[in-house]
């Protein structure tokens, strides 16, 4: 037992340069590694680590003053005992005297001991426990600090209190326990005690301690006004700097949670539109929009696959590749693909030649087997359309907008290389690829042409299928091309939207209605705008003798009916929408139209379809009403110019008679046939009048004709113009 | 677009030849129709009939391509094979060369083959003949010509060459532009 010193290992104490050298793994990995047993299992910070390491050092003196408690103990159960407190009262009082030097340290360490006598058993006990730690801590008096308070707080686990907080807590913790001096038995009793009661005091205390309030707390909706003086305070000018984008994300989810429930958790005197309209404007900020484009996905999607869709557009689609089964099988392409290191699966259960990559030791766009032609790379929703047009062999398919040529060789491998496809795209630049694609699959079937594909049925008409990937605004692709999120605005969708129309008329007319196997269009778009997509179909539906047929797709979302003030046709249910954060697949449109008739509804000056369509019950009730409205106000108008074919000449009733004959035609065959409201009118009107005329005109004298034919004549010449007023006003 | 003539005939047909040899016969008459070739655009094109009636309403400076292009025309009237004739000229063709795995990377970056590469060569091969280069697992990769006869092949050291590199599959990604 003499003194520790051992002059071979004396340690080197103080700031020079002897003690910070190292001393060796055994002794330094000691002060780091949590000898077993010794706190408990519990994580400790770096600084933690130290001081237990130190304590384990020290712990030499420790037991000493250990051994000194025992007896004391069973008799100090509240009782005052000064005598034998000798013992363990005089390096009581001396930890104590350290003790309040030392610091209290967080929660764990309870309050130091008080100096009072009453107080001495328990804060023996205490002071027992932390002898080791006030022990340990005289030896770091060199960084204690005014406050009583080590320099080198640790402040991550434990409460992130301010140096006075601290002090004022043992205060307070002192007058508590010698307020609770019966009441506390235990250690671990008191302990408690004082550990709650910093806990509590940081409840009602400060705003500044960082607590989850989530619950109790409403969110509150900044104003703009306050948000950009919060953004000025922080020192960012929106305009100039970046907002914060930690705090808008926070916002987003804030206005998100509140939106969902608005009921009870809305902010009072604060509107929804108010909470949508911060939202819109966080949403733009985060993501890096314009503000036109979030506001049509905002009114796409509802509110709960809003954000996820946003997420999803930041993040790129999985690689896929379709397997080319002129050249090979998806089973061997996957072996060989495979070996040369590749980590690939099959697409999924719709699909027999796709295959996904979920990473490659090898460019996957120029291995052999992609230069032999065995397969190309291809998103999963352009697979889709061509699924849904189902081409058969030895037809006669045109691709109109075909380029890089993805779609006309999944069609010709589906075809066997029979038939022909002419694949059609506008742009001259991206034909090449078209070409080379083809070339190199070993598509021979195809012809490739450069030619607007407004001008099809001109060039060559008569196709059983037709395929329109028609060029969009790429809203579904932002994934691939974020610039769109900015530089798409209300011209650009409406100018492509115009475009797609032109095309799709198009398309329908290049198709033969009574080709054998075929007639179908199909209509895709790579956008999720409703303008381009829904009201296209629309439009299409209107203009030409076309009906919507299903996809042959089981999955996707259908398209919409109804969006905001519009309505849709209900079969617009069988087209089919594809999401990047549902489908994990680009964002992508398919419609496909059976055409029953080559006939093109006449539409004269004013657009209105005047021929019947079958499919368009939702038209009847026009008819009716409107016919009334033109009888009444016109009724001398109207049998003048019924009768006057009978009066003019008979080159003017041969040629008024056709146009008459056919619309006397449609009202006797088909009356439940869709009808503008002046070929109905008229076929009602004509229907009435004719056998009257005919009787009168039969007797060689019309009834009220003699001193009208000079003007009969003259009105006879300008009878095509009141019909067409007529017609126009319907 | 419009057939070929005589001359442009006979050159096509001795350059087809010098690689499939009399089975020309068989790219013409085919079971399923019969093929022609056509020229558009100094390019010579090879199409199956059905294709053509098709093909002939389109007007000339929209039409790019139609069927198979084997190659093209050169100013001087000489006919260069083009890879995309490989489809049809492989399965017939009538001398082969099949080069080791580590030699096929560089033949398909457009390096002429080395003995070292040299894995197998049908037999009789004669110098400057017309050659379908194939990778070890019976893959087509590309044209060539020979530069050495069969017999010369297996006296000459490792680094010579052995077949001159004409055309090869890499030229897809190469070579894009220059396809159409």
């Amino acid at each position: 037992m003499g003194r520790k010193l051992d002059p071979t290992k004396k340690e080197k104490r103080g700031p020079g340069r002897k003690t910070r050298k190292q001393k060796g793994a055994e002794t330094e990995l000691a002060k780091f590694l949590p000898s077993a047993g010794d706190e408990n299992g519990k994580r400790l910070s770096s600084r933690a680590r130290k001081r237990a390491a130190k304590r384990r050092s020290d712990s030499v003196g420790a037991p000493e003053k250990k051994k000194l408690s025992p007896s004391p103990k069973p008799l100090t159960k509240g009782a005052i005992q000064s005598s034998q407190k000798k013992g363990p009262q005089a390096p009581g009082l001396k930890i104590g005297n350290e003790a309040l030097f030392g610091p209290a340290r967080g929660k764990k360490r309870p309050a130091p001991p008080h100096s009072s006598d009453e107080e001495e058993d328990s804060e023996g006990n205490d002071a027992r426990s932390e002898g080791d730690d006030w022990a340990s801590m005289e030896s770091e008096d060199d960084m204690v600090d005014d406050y009583g308070v080590a320099s080198e707080e640790e402040t991550d686990e434990d409460d992130e209190l301010l140096p006075i907080e601290k002090a004022a807590q043992k205060q307070r913790a002192q007058e508590a326990e010698t307020l609770d001096q019966w009441s506390s038995e235990d250690t671990d009793e008191e302990e408690e005690e004082l550990s709650s009661q910093p806990t509590s005091k940081n409840d009602e205390a400060n705003g500044d301690l960082q607590i989850n309030v989530e619950k109790d707390e409403k969110f509150v909706l900044p104003t703009g006004k306050e948000i950009e003086q919060e953004n000025i305070l922080l020192g960012q000018i929106l305009e100039g700097g970046a907002p914060d984008l930690q705090s808008v994300h926070q916002r987003i989810q804030d206005i998100v949670g509140v939106l969902r429930d608005f009921g009870s958790q809305r902010e009072e005197g604060r509107s929804r539109t108010e909470y949508l309209s911060r939202l819109r404007k966080d949403l733009a900020t985060y993501y890096s929009y314009g503000d036109f484009l979030i506001g049509k996905i905002m009114d796409i999607f509802p509110l709960s696959e809003l954000v996820e869709f946003l997420e999803a557009n930041e993040v790129p689609r999985p690689i896929t590749l379709r397997t080319n089964t002129l050249k090979t099988r998806r089973r061997d392409l996957a072996q060989a693909l495979i070996n040369r290191g590749v980590n690939l699966d099959p697409l999924g259960k719709w699909s027999k030649t796709g295959l996904v990559v979920y990473d490659s030791s090898v460019p996957i766009g120029a291995t052999p087997e992609y230069l032999a032609g065995h397969y190309i790379l291809q998103g999963a929703s352009s697979m889709l359309p061509v699924i849904a047009l189902a081409p058969q062999e030895h037809e006669r398919i045109l691709d109109m907008c075909c380029a890089p040529g993805g779609k006309t060789s999944y069609i010709a491998q589906l075809m066997k290389n029979t038939g022909v496809i002419l694949a059609n795209d506008a742009n001259a630049e991206r034909l090449k690829s078209v070409v080379g694609n083809l070339h190199r699959l070993g598509v021979t079937n195809t012809i490739i042409s450069h030619d607007d594909g407004r001008h099809f049925p001109k060039v060559v008409g008569g196709f059983d299928r037709v395929l329109l990937d028609a060029p969009c605004s790429g809203t579904g692709v932002i994934s691939k091309d974020p610039s769109v999120k900015t530089n798409k605005d209300d011209k650009d969708i409406k100018r492509c939207a115009h475009i797609q129309k032109e095309l799709l008329l198009s398309a329908i007319d290049s198709v033969n209605a009574a080709s054998k196997t075929g007639g179908y269009i199909v209509y895709c778009t790579c956008s999720i705008t409703v303008e381009e997509n829904e009201w296209v179909v629309e439009y299409a539906l209107k203009k030409r003798n076309v009906r919507l047929v299903p996809t042959g797709l089981d999955f996707g979302q259908e398209g919409f009916t109804h969006f905001r003030e519009r309505r849709f046709h209900p079969t617009l249910r069988s087209t089919r929408r594809f999401y990047p954060h549902t489908h994990n697949m680009d964002g992508f449109f398919i419609a496909k139209f059976k055409k029953f008739s080559n006939a093109i509804p006449q539409s004269k000056k004013s657009d209105a379809a005047a021929n019947p369509e079958d499919s368009m019950d939702s038209r009847l009730g026009d008819g009716p009403s409107v016919a009334n409205v033109q009888v009444v106000p016109r009724p001398k108008v109207s049998p003048k110019s019924a009768k006057k074919p009978k009066q003019a000449g008979k080159a003017k009733f041969a040629k008024l008679d056709t146009g008459k004959a056919k619309f006397v035609r449609l009202g006797t065959g088909k009356t439940k046939a869709k009808l503008g409201a002046a070929g109905k009118e008229k076929a009602r009107q004509q229907q009435q009048r004719p056998p009257p005329k005919k009787a009168g005109f039969q007797n060689g004298k019309p009834v009220h004709k003699g001193p009208r034919s000079p003007t009969a004549r003259t009105s006879s010449s300008s009878q095509p113009p009141p019909r067409k007023k007529q017609k126009s006003r319907s | 677009m419009r057939p070929l003539t005589e001359e442009e005939t006979r050159t096509l047909f001795q350059k087809l030849s010098k690689y499939i040899g009399e089975n020309i016969q068989l790219l013409v008459d085919r079971p399923d129709g019969t093929y022609c070739f056509r020229l558009h655009k100094d390019r010579v094109y090879y199409v199956s009939e059905k294709i053509l009636k098709l093909a002939v309403n389109i007007s000339r400076e929209n039409l790019v391509s139609l069927g198979t292009c084997f190659g093209k025309f050169t100013k001087t009237q000489k006919f260069r094979l083009h890879i995309t004739a490989l489809d049809y000229l492989a399965p017939y063709a009538k001398h082969k060369v099949w080069v080791k795995p580590g030699a096929e990377q560089s033949f398909l970056y457009g390096n002429h083959v080395l003995k070292s590469g040299l894995g197998r060569i049908t037999e009789n091969t004669n110098q400057y003949q017309g050659l379908v280069v194939y990778s070890m697992a019976d893959v087509p990769l590309g044209f060539g010509v020979a530069a050495k006869s069969t017999q010369d092949c297996r006296k000459v050291d490792p680094m010579s060459i052995v077949v001159f590199h004409q055309a090869d599959i890499g030229e897809y990604v190469r070579h894009e532009d220059t396809l159409i």
